[in-house]
């Protein structure tokens, strides 16, 4: 008993030890940093605000990727960085948001393969979906809740390939191995696709699918990023990182594992279900390809290069990893190392995936914190290398200082 | 009858396949607490390297150079990636090695492309008849250098120093260290055995009745996970156990596909995680491991 209350908060607050001083939830008295960063934070959101007036249909179909991959990454990381949850299933649980989605809102009918659809309005089954996926996550969390650390890695392994087999035989719903169209959004009748829109235009640039969609994609993003912000800052955010820290040492402390790694579950495979609908309205369809392992691969990867349990380090690698791909294809002629599709040599999809799967070894080996710790990194004096671990919280202030008030108080009483 | 005892032996030897494999994992784990997700591609390095090197140095002069090339790549992995991160979080190290998997699968798929590379085998795809069951003789041989194979390690594991060396070192790292065990030297040899077996296993993996060296490989290699964590990945004898019914378990799937016709096609690559998650729910440490006890 002693041993667990002495050992583990010391382990949680030792990367915290040097930003001691910050304000534990960021309550504190405005300080130039934080003026900073609202300015920092109202220039980037205008800028998004106004990009679509500016720049062309290619970096605003990105844009929505983009703003897809956010979502689904903030998703995983409240798995994986804030709970310790090590999942490769989030592919499955973006077919399950996208498959319902499409199954939802799509109308029957199909060329060669027939589908089965309800028409709803697309709001509906885009809510319907997230919901969906949720379910679906709340029903693997037995399982997951049983299961320690790399255990629950590589069951979660097989939900990807059984969701594959289960998208390319349940022809009716999914459309089988070839996939099918998705429906395009609407919201209250206003149309997101190019199909019956009235048309629209805003200081005389017209405004079609991609303009609509980037800021739906913005939007969405923004809600995501803010409410996994606060979910992390709050009371059952501390519980997911004490729980990330040691199992024992949280239910010690009174927190319900067993409830906790289920509700972790069912959060980030609801932000999985957003990604997947977001996803089938960027392509305009979904096929079982979509879903595999290398996209669960990709979403770990976007989470470790921005840095574990940062959210904001979540949305920075998923901007990276899933646009790199796009931005490389676009523009393989003016990159020296990147050939066009044919020409022999790297092609774009190819020289991204590189360019990641070693950017995740050298944050591994160099940068554990990952993007969103290199501010950290340059401010403050380097911490002892002992002391610097893989999990290092992004905001080790907001995870480490309830832990160290609580482990004060007998202290200081005694 | 006889299509039964066809797939049962069909599913063997794929067990047995699975068990090389899956024995490279566990003993990766035990040494240095690593669950190479790697694997996968270091299979498939072991086979594109044989594929390469059987026209210049001929079948066996191939296979052994391959062999050894897979070794080494286990050992650079260990020394030049993991041993900088000892004492890191499990799950750190897992990604690490999806890091390297990313890497290396992207290069393999690149060099092989759309083609379909075949070693060829000294036994090629003749079929070797016991009685009214068929086997390929690929197949059969694998059962045996399986066999062979797998003696020989229980037998290292169990007498040599470095198998002492090793167990005392999963047993208690800090312990093995203070005794005088390098765990760096045991790691390292880990690697180098499960970079072997993982090529061996791919020797046979890509020779008759499967099709040659695609990168679907890499998926195929990734079934014997289920078969290491089926039979508790810090068990040995968890890990032959855990192949062979993984092995036998897909082979009999595939086989009565027809009146499995309700489940979908394919659904014989499915059945090895379907396996290993229903076995989870009952035993979450799989069928031989050790369960975690937290003492406070």
């Amino acid at each position: 008993m002693s041993d667990v209350v002495t050992s583990s908060p010391a382990a949680a607050s030792s990367p915290a030890a040097p930003t001691g001083a910050v304000t534990a939830d960021g309550r504190g008295g405005r300080t130039a940093g934080t003026v900073f960063k609202a300015v920092v934070w109202a220039a980037l959101l205008v800028v998004l605000l106004a990009l679509p007036l500016y720049v062309n249909e290619f970096w605003l179909r990105t844009g929505f990727v983009v703003f897809g991959a956010i979502v689904g990454a903030i998703g995983l990381n409240l798995l994986v960085g804030t709970t310790g949850q090590l999942s490769l299933a989030h592919a499955f649980f973006l077919a399950v948001g996208a498959t319902t989605y499409t199954y939802l809102s799509g109308s029957p009918g199909g060329f060669t393969t027939k589908v089965g659809g309800l028409a709803l309005p697309p709001v509906v089954g885009g809510l319907l979906a997230v919901l969906a996926a949720g379910i679906a996550g709340l029903l693997f969390s037995p399982l997951a809740a049983r299961l320690r650390g790399i255990y629950l890695g590589v069951a979660s392994l097989g939900l990807v390939f059984i969701g594959e087999h289960v998208l390319n035989t349940w022809t009716s719903v999914t459309g089988g191995f070839n996939g099918r169209s998705a429906p395009g959004f609407s919201f209250f009748g206003f149309s997101f696709s190019d199909a019956d829109k009235p048309y629209l235009a805003v200081l005389g640039v017209p405004f079609g699918q991609s303009e609509r969609l980037w800021y739906l994609g913005l939007a969405l993003a923004a809600v995501s990023y803010v409410f996994a912000r606060n979910l992390i800052r709050s009371r059952p955010g501390r519980a997911m990182q004490t729980l990330r820290d040691s199992e024992v040492a949280a239910a010690v402390m009174g927190v319900n594992v067993q409830a906790y790694k289920a509700r972790a579950f069912f959060v980030s495979s609801m932000y999985a279900g957003l990604s997947g609908v977001m996803f089938a309205l960027s392509v305009g369809s979904i096929a079982p390809e979509s879903f595999s392992l290398a996209v669960s691969v990709q979403f770990l990867a976007m989470i470790v290069l921005g840095g574990l349990g940062s959210v904001g380090g979540a949305a920075l690698g998923a901007v990276m990893v899933a646009a790199l791909p796009l931005v490389f294809q676009q523009y393989a002629d003016s990159l020296p190392f990147v050939a066009g599709v044919g020409e022999g040599g790297i092609v774009a999809g190819e020289a991204a995936r590189f360019l990641y799967g070693a950017a995740v070894i050298l944050i591994l080996l160099f940068q554990p914190s990952g993007l969103a710790g290199l501010p950290q990194r340059f401010r403050r004096p380097r911490r002892p290398a002992g002391e610097v671990t893989a999990f290092t919280p992004g905001e080790p202030a907001q995870g480490a200082a309830p832990a160290q008030k609580t482990e004060d108080r007998p202290t200081q009483s005694s | 009858m006889t299509q039964f005892l066809s797939l049962l032996l069909n599913g063997i030897s794929l067990g047995v396949i699975y068990s090389l494999i899956a024995l490279g994992f566990v003993v990766i784990f035990k040494s240095s607490e690593v669950v190479s997700f790697m694997h996968g591609s270091l299979l498939l390095v072991g086979a594109y390297s044989i594929v390469r090197l059987q026209d210049p140095l001929g079948f066996w002069g191939g296979a052994l150079a391959g062999i050894a090339i897979t070794g080494i790549l286990g050992l650079l992995v260990d020394r030049l990636l993991l041993a900088r991160m000892r004492g890191a979080p499990v799950i750190s190290l897992a990604i690490l090695t999806i890091g390297v998997d990313i890497v290396l699968i992207t290069e393999l798929t690149r060099l092989i492309g759309p083609d379909i590379l075949n070693i060829n085998h000294p036994w090629g795809g003749q079929v070797l008849h016991l009685g009214s069951v068929g086997i390929t003789a690929n197949r059969a041989l694998a059962i045996v250098v399986a066999a062979v194979l797998i003696a020989a390690f229980f037998a290292a594991f169990k007498y040599s120093n470095w198998g002492v060396a090793m167990r005392a070192a999963a047993e208690d790292g800090e312990a093995a260290a203070l005794m005088g065990i390098r765990l760096g030297r045991v790691s390292a040899l880990a690697w180098v055995v499960g970079g072997v077996l993982a090529a061996v296993a791919g020797l046979f993996l890509v020779g008759s009745p499967t099709p040659g060296v695609t990168p679907a490989v890499a998926a195929v290699a990734l079934r014997a996970f289920p078969a290491a964590i089926l039979g508790g990945l810090d068990s040995t004898g968890g890990a032959l156990v855990g192949g062979l019914l993984i092995g036998v378990a897909e082979s009999l799937a595939t086989g009565y596909q027809d009146q499995l016709a309700f489940l979908g096609r394919g659904f014989g690559s499915v059945v090895p995680y379907v396996v290993m998650i229903a076995v989870l729910l009952v035993r979450p440490s799989g069928l031989f491991g050790t369960r975690e006890l937290t003492r406070v």
